[in-house]
């Protein structure tokens, strides 16, 4: 028998990114030029989901007695790898295309990609970071395996479907991204240091209402994309 | 006890005060001793498991006179942000103002190390859940403000803006964190001058408040902000933020590049 390698956990921060899709920033331009936002965002806005929101593949995700319903926030995660993931393979350069980004000294190298499932209690404010509606024990699901870069194709290209409970809810088509994979790297690395190990999301798209798929204890979540083991969660009531 | 992390003869080793000095408590060099000057200090912290990065929480506004400082009216409940380990660096490390920027300045926290896994604690029982303190100093770049999940990452998650340190000094040697005088120096002038007793959400409460919906482990971080008397701070100023008991975290501002 062979045994199957233990599903994927990130080794370093997870960061999100905020209102990456030109379509939820369409739908936020009259908000976002009323206080307190008094303008669009002009560098990315990013969150982190922390340690205690990783749930790997297979694990269920407890929603307290309190949060009836969440936000599900389909995403691709971009996996930061190590100098010796690309050494001494001197092609090991051309996957970094699959972002359509030529590699080159000055950006993180990018080893593969991961499905997420960024769950949030739903929330209609931007103004403050998210931390208690984002950071709660769970409220992260992790794909089982990174992808390798070459075995993605295009990460641009790329559209996750969404369903709950077997029902397609959304589709998210990662060409409408507002910065895609290489500008989000190269803006967000102007001010911090991804590291190896660290994710970045590219972020989460709404439906045409401005909402996301919502689900609630008993719901089970798929979040599939083409050449990737669908990501799948249960959530259940928190245990009294 | 103050231990410290250290960089010295090629690896990384640590230490704890002893006489003024750092004493290694490597195997191979157990007992040598060091002086301040001879080794790179580096972020009083173990290192976290595999794939369970170190959660950095930190408050903004906790202090009512550094909130009437901002324009702010005092928060109704903690006003939390997240930073990446990244942005970490040691004692007497060198801290980068962009070019261009008109307005970068400290900010002296009490830092708290979490000592044990925290789950639904209550106020009562937080102080078993410390391991220690230290000082944090969360620079903030105002000139990237903008006003989307505020203050965004590019004003409080850069590398090289928050210094931690000297040291991790044990809980059990500090019997009342909110019993603490911070102080803040810019080349030897007073600029800042503030007391751990003014905090709006003290450590207790943040406990609660932070394990009620999120786990935290041993190594977490929470910088519980920063009192009033924030001022700008140009390339080649000395910044030392300094809180009773647990330390004096010194820090140079430099030219990017």
């Amino acid at each position: 028998m062979t045994l199957s390698p233990p599903p994927f956990l990130p080794g370093g921060t997870v960061y999100g990114t905020l209102l990456n899709f030109k379509h939820e920033l369409a739908l936020w331009a009259a908000r976002a030029a009323e206080p307190p936002y008094k303008g669009i965002p002009q560098a990315p806005v990013l969150f982190i989901k922390t340690a205690n929101t990783f749930s790997p593949q297979g694990a269920a995700i407890s929603l307290p007695a309190s949060v009836p319903e969440v936000d599900v926030g389909a995403s691709m995660g971009l996996v930061i790898g190590n100098f010796e993931d690309f050494w001494p393979n001197p092609s090991a350069d051309r996957p970094q295309k699959a972002i359509n980004m030529e590699a080159t000294a000055m950006l993180p190298r990018v080893v593969g990609c991961v499905l997420l499932n960024d769950l949030s209690i739903p929330h209609d404010s931007y103004y403050r970071p998210p931390v208690k509606f984002k950071c709660l024990d769970g409220f992260l699901g992790i794909g089982p395996r990174c992808v390798p870069l070459a075995e993605v194709g295009d990460v641009n290209a790329l559209k996750l479907e969404v369903r709950v409970n077997g029902t397609l809810r959304q589709t998210v088509d990662f060409s409408g991204l507002v910065r895609d994979a290489a500008m989000l790297l190269a803006d967000v690395g102007e001010f911090m240091t991804l590291r190896p190990g660290d994710v970045l999301m590219l972020g989460s798209d709404c439906l045409p209402d401005g909402t996301r798929p919502r689900a609630r204890a008993g719901d089970l979540i798929e979040i599939s994309a083409p050449g990737f083991d669908p990501l799948v969660n249960t959530l259940v009531g928190e245990p009294t | 006890m103050k231990r410290a992390r250290i960089a010295w003869a090629g690896a990384i080793h640590d230490a704890i005060e002893a006489d003024g000095q750092l004493e290694l408590l490597t195997p191979a060099f157990r007992g040598r001793r060091l002086s301040f000057d001879e080794v790179v200090w580096l972020p009083p912290l173990a290192p976290m498991p595999a794939h369970r990065p170190r959660t950095i929480l930190a408050l903004g506004l906790n202090y009512a006179d550094h909130a009437r400082e901002l324009a702010f009216k005092t928060p109704e409940e903690p006003l939390v942000f997240v930073k990446g380990e990244a942005s970490l660096t040691g004692h007497r490390a060198l801290t980068v103002r962009p070019a261009g920027v008109a307005y970068m300045h400290y900010e002296c926290e009490l830092a708290v190390v979490i000592g044990k896994t925290a789950k639904k604690v209550k106020k009562a029982d937080a102080h078993g859940f410390i391991a220690g303190y230290t000082v944090a100093n969360d620079y903030a770049i105002r000139d990237y403000l903008e006003n989307w999940y505020r203050p965004n990452l590019r004003v409080k998650n850069r590398d090289t803006c928050t210094p931690i340190g000297p040291w991790l000094v044990y809980a059990a040697d500090i019997p009342d964190p909110m019993n603490l005088a911070l102080r803040t120096t810019v080349n030897g002038k007073l600029t800042q001058s503030g007391h751990t007793r003014d905090m709006i959400f003290d450590v207790p409460f943040l406990i609660e408040y932070f394990s009620s919906f999120m786990t935290l482990q041993p190594g977490d971080l929470i910088l519980t902000g920063t009192p009033d008397g924030v001022v700008d701070c140009q390339p080649g100023d000395v910044i030392v933020t300094e809180i009773e008991g647990i330390g004096a975290l010194v820090n140079t501002i430099a030219l990017q590049g």
